[in-house]
């Protein structure tokens, strides 16, 4: 009797290794499950940090979190045995699914043709199978802003989270109008009088396209007013009903924009970019305008700057009671994001200010502060766990959590390390034989 | 006419003695840098240690060393010192980048395109670095001559910012740039087949120019006419005898694996493979050739070639036994390598020391100028960069960084405004809004002429 019961642990015990293989094996697929994670340092940013924490996991959306909370008998129990827990990161400019490979024309879509096409939307565009998307989010960053580009109106942005088949499964409920502010700063190999003319062109159609636009929104429920995709995507900034963003960089266009905001009306207005922002920060403050800057690994705009201006140009602004989120506006590199953080906190933030900057900030810029940027109850399950400091480069993100999916912790990137890192065969396969 | 002779021979006399002064013009530094965490790379790191730099060279490394007289002490306690970081492949500093009229430009040089006042060379001091290695660009497949230099900003004589004694180096290129550029032009090569072709062409043209000239000279006679001198196949020439390294612009295993393959035929074993995304694939050829690689931490599908890319890349390599360097090619990315470094920690788990020798004694042996820089030894050159944490970590920034003992930059004294020369016809608020492209160096060319059209007009 004693035998066979030890015969069938050792069976047990054999089956659930080969079992744990499988799984292995097929750890592409995320698992939705009711979880309990405990044993974790929590960092909820919006209600400090929680030694010896526990978050319950339930239907996609945190249902507990504390030093104290009950286990459900149900949830599967991972004991992180002191790791770190944060909210996940947030990127607040990016064209993440937009573009695949950056030479190749036909593996991007980011700009439509013209210089007014505000009714394109970044998410129907969004692939949701893009390579830089499982590399982006194993490194935490588990939500973006993703941005069409190019002309004065070149579409709508969209938030998404990083996992999700279809658009509409990332779709994370907020979008905005990108505006193209015009620019008096050169592009860099751009001579001054190009700038200045293009300036000029851009500040045109701006202004004229607004003035129809406010008619539009004026008309367009009167009988015989025809239908424009163009007028109607402006129009819904015109009454209120989206977000616009502002992409403004050097600081009179800064002041400029500022200037033509309150002229016009617009209230939930975002300024992006902000390169120079330390330059006006007591404006940009009065005007209470939030802004998503970065960059923040980043040359000054000016060859006289200090070295160190755009690492400081986030805490600047932060400092002067501006509220700041951070974008990296790249792509496949999105992943560095807790890096820009972390040169802004090292110039001057400091890190709390720093992790709010990628997280809660953006979650409020966004309108999405009710379900993203902090762990809370009632909030979206979007968070990771690290090994320490996410901005430290020597911390290993060990656990993604989005949309309450413990997400596969795998990439094209990693894949490539587990096959090279000892390559099979090594240097000889069979007697190397050339044609020279 | 005797009096004339002598006059003549003392004014060259004169001359030349000029000359030697100019070229001896590289200020030399005296500096006592007391109770560091001192990183050496080469020996391990050493707690609250001194190192003294007396006329430009570590004169000695130990505890509580005496100051000399007239000697700058710096207390560094609680600090961290590294050897002065290396660039093996930037930009920064070049006028020009692409010399964009053949497929073979071995005869230029960016020696003869330096801008010193370039202020990008402050800001790679400002984030610890001390040489670079400025590179011809990748339009064709034997580009120019690079140029190693120290960042000794402040000089407006591009002849004080040379390496001394550093060996010649060599731009190639594989892959889409240089077919890029055939297709452009309408000539060989407009792939990878046309790359290698015209490599071991050029090269048995220089076997050929090698034997023309070493029967003319082993045969002279007055009936005999010398052969046409030509710099192009000179230069050639000189890749073949190992007086020139060749650092080679290559992403693809195959195009990396292609070189390694003709190089072995032509006996040339002195290669460095830039950028090199998919080393990792090659990594066992590649230590077994002894080949070196200078990479990116971790960029990637910003092309084709590019796409099966890794951020493990250094680890690989270095797992593998292959030297390994990691460079900017940006002036953007130059400001913080000691972070780009880092980043190998997380994609591979590299040590300290380690993710430190990819930018200090790797790039220096890749380079050749690992007897003076890339460690802090006694006897090397004092190029030195001080940080306040450890340089691997996101927060540190860099306090202090000193070539040949001068101290060239300095965070206590830094002022915003460091351009040495204004130009006077720039408008007063010259904004520049950059996005990453711009940083794309390596492409970026002067126009260029299609061959095939210019043949062609009548169609």
């Amino acid at each position: 009797m004693r035998s066979t019961k030890f015969l069938l642990t050792i069976l047990v015990l054999l089956l659930s290794t080969t079992l744990s293989v499988a799984q292995n094996d097929i750890m592409r697929q995320a698992r939705a499950e009711k979880f309990a994670l405990t044993n974790a340092k929590i960092y909820t940013v919006t209600n400090g940090v929680i030694e010896n924490g526990t978050i319950v996991i339930s239907n996609g959306i945190i249902e507990a979190v504390g030093a104290n909370v009950t286990i459900p008998s149900d949830a599967i129990v991972i004991d992180y045995d002191g790791q770190e827990i944060y909210p996940g990161m947030i990127d607040s400019g990016t064209q993440l699914g937009l573009v695949e490979i950056g030479s190749i024309a036909e593996a991007q879509d980011i700009r439509e043709f013209g210089d007014i096409t505000p009714q394109m939307e970044a998410l129907t565009a969004v692939n949701p199978n893009s390579e830089a998307i499982p590399v982006t989010r194993v490194s935490g960053v588990t939500t973006v802003i993703t941005r069409p580009s190019g002309g004065v109106f070149p579409g709508t942005a969209a938030t998404i989270n990083l996992f999700g088949y279809t658009p509409d499964q990332m779709f994370a409920g907020s979008k905005g109008l990108v505006i193209n502010f015009p620019n008096s700063g050169r592009r860099w190999r751009q001579t001054q009088e190009e700038a200045d003319r293009a300036r000029e062109r851009a500040l045109k159609t701006l202004n004229d396209t607004w003035d129809k636009a406010e008619l539009y929104a004026k008309i367009e429920d009167t009988d015989g007013a025809r239908y424009y995709p163009e007028m109607e995507a402006l129009a819904r900034v015109i009454k209120g009903e989206m977000k616009a963003y502002i992409e403004v960089n050097a600081a009179k266009d800064i002041l400029s924009a500022i200037e033509w905001v309150q002229e016009k009306g617009l209230t939930d207005v975002v300024f992006t970019g902000v390169s120079e922002g330390w330059r006006v920060a007591e404006e940009l403050a009065e005007a209470g305008i939030p802004v998503i800057t970065g960059p923040v690994q980043s040359v000054p705009t000016r060859s006289s700057d200090a070295f160190d201006a755009a690492y400081k140009n986030p805490s600047v602004m932060q400092k002067a009671g501006i509220k700041v989120a951070l974008r990296t506006n790249d792509t496949e590199n999105s992943r560095n994001l807790p890096y820009h953080a972390g040169f802004a906190a090292a110039y001057g933030m400091g890190r709390e200010e720093a992790l709010k900057a990628i997280t809660i900030n953006a979650a409020e810029i966004m309108g999405l502060e009710d379900q993203l940027g902090s762990i809370e109850v009632g909030k979206k399950a979007n968070l990771f766990v690290a090994t320490g400091d996410p901005f430290e480069t020597s911390t290993q993100i060990i656990e993604v959590f989005i949309d309450g999916y413990q997400i596969p912790m795998t990439s094209r990137q990693i894949e490539l390390y587990n096959e090279f890192l000892d390559r099979v065969p090594g240097l000889n396969k069979n007697p190397v034989t050339t044609d020279q | 006419m005797k009096t004339l002779r002598l006059t003549s021979i003392f004014t060259i006399l004169m001359l030349l003695f000029s000359i030697n002064d100019a070229k001896a013009q590289a200020p030399k530094g005296d500096v006592l840098i007391q109770n560091a965490t001192v990183l050496t790379i080469t020996n391990g790191t050493l707690e609250n240690t001194d190192i003294l730099i007396e006329d430009g060279k570590i004169k000695n490394i130990g505890k509580d060393l005496r100051q000399p007289n007239n000697v700058t002490v710096i207390d560094a306690e609680g600090m961290f010192v590294m050897p002065g970081i290396i660039d093996a492949h930037s930009h920064i500093a070049g006028t020009s980048i692409n010399e964009g009229t053949s497929q073979v430009t071995a005869e230029v040089s960016m020696e003869d395109v330096v801008n010193p006042m370039d202020v990008s060379i402050y800001r790679a001091l400002a984030g610890g670095v001390t040489s670079i290695h400025l590179m011809h660009g990748s339009a064709n497949v034997i580009g120019g001559q690079n140029e190693t230099m120290k960042l000794r900003y402040g000089t407006t004589n591009p002849d004080d910012l040379r390496f001394e004694g550093a060996p010649r180096t060599i731009k190639f290129a594989l892959g889409e740039n240089p077919t890029r550029g055939g297709r452009q032009r309408g000539i060989q090569p407009q792939t990878r087949m046309g790359v290698e072709a015209m490599i071991r062409n050029s090269f048995n043209d220089a076997i050929k120019y090698r034997e023309a000239w070493a029967d003319y000279n082993s045969n002279r006679s007055n009936r005999k006419i010398a052969p046409e001198f030509d710099l192009r196949m000179e230069t050639l020439v000189d890749i073949l005898e190992g007086e020139i390294l060749v650092h080679c612009h290559s992403y693809r295993a195959d195009e990396i694996y292609m070189l390694m393959r003709v190089f072995s035929d032509f006996g040339i074993d002195k290669l460095t493979f830039q950028h090199a995304n998919e080393a990792y694939k090659v990594a066992p050829e590649l230590a077994a050739f002894g080949a070196s690689a200078s990479i990116f931490s971790d960029w990637w599908a910003y092309k084709l070639e590019v796409y099966y890319s890794t951020a493990y890349n250094a680890a690989i390599l270095t797992r593998n036994g292959v030297n390994t360097s990691i460079n900017s090619d940006s002036g953007e990315l130059i400001r913080h390598l000691f972070h780009e470094a880092a980043k190998s920690q997380k994609y591979g788990g590299l040590s300290d020391n380690e993710a430190l020798a990819l930018i200090t004694i790797n790039p220096a042996m890749q380079l050749g100028i690992d007897n003076c820089v890339g460690s802090i030894e006694v006897g090397k050159d004092g190029d030195i960069a001080i940080f306040d944490k450890h340089p691997l970590s996101t927060y540190a920034i860099p306090q202090m960084t000193f070539v040949d003992g001068v101290k060239y930059f300095d965070i206590n004294t830094d002022e915003a405004d460091q351009r040495i020369m204004i130009d006077p016809e720039s408008t007063i608020e010259d904004v520049v809004i950059f996005s990453r492209e711009d940083f794309d160096m390596c492409m970026h060319e002067e126009s260029l002429v299609n061959f095939y059209e210019l043949v062609n007009e009548e169609k």
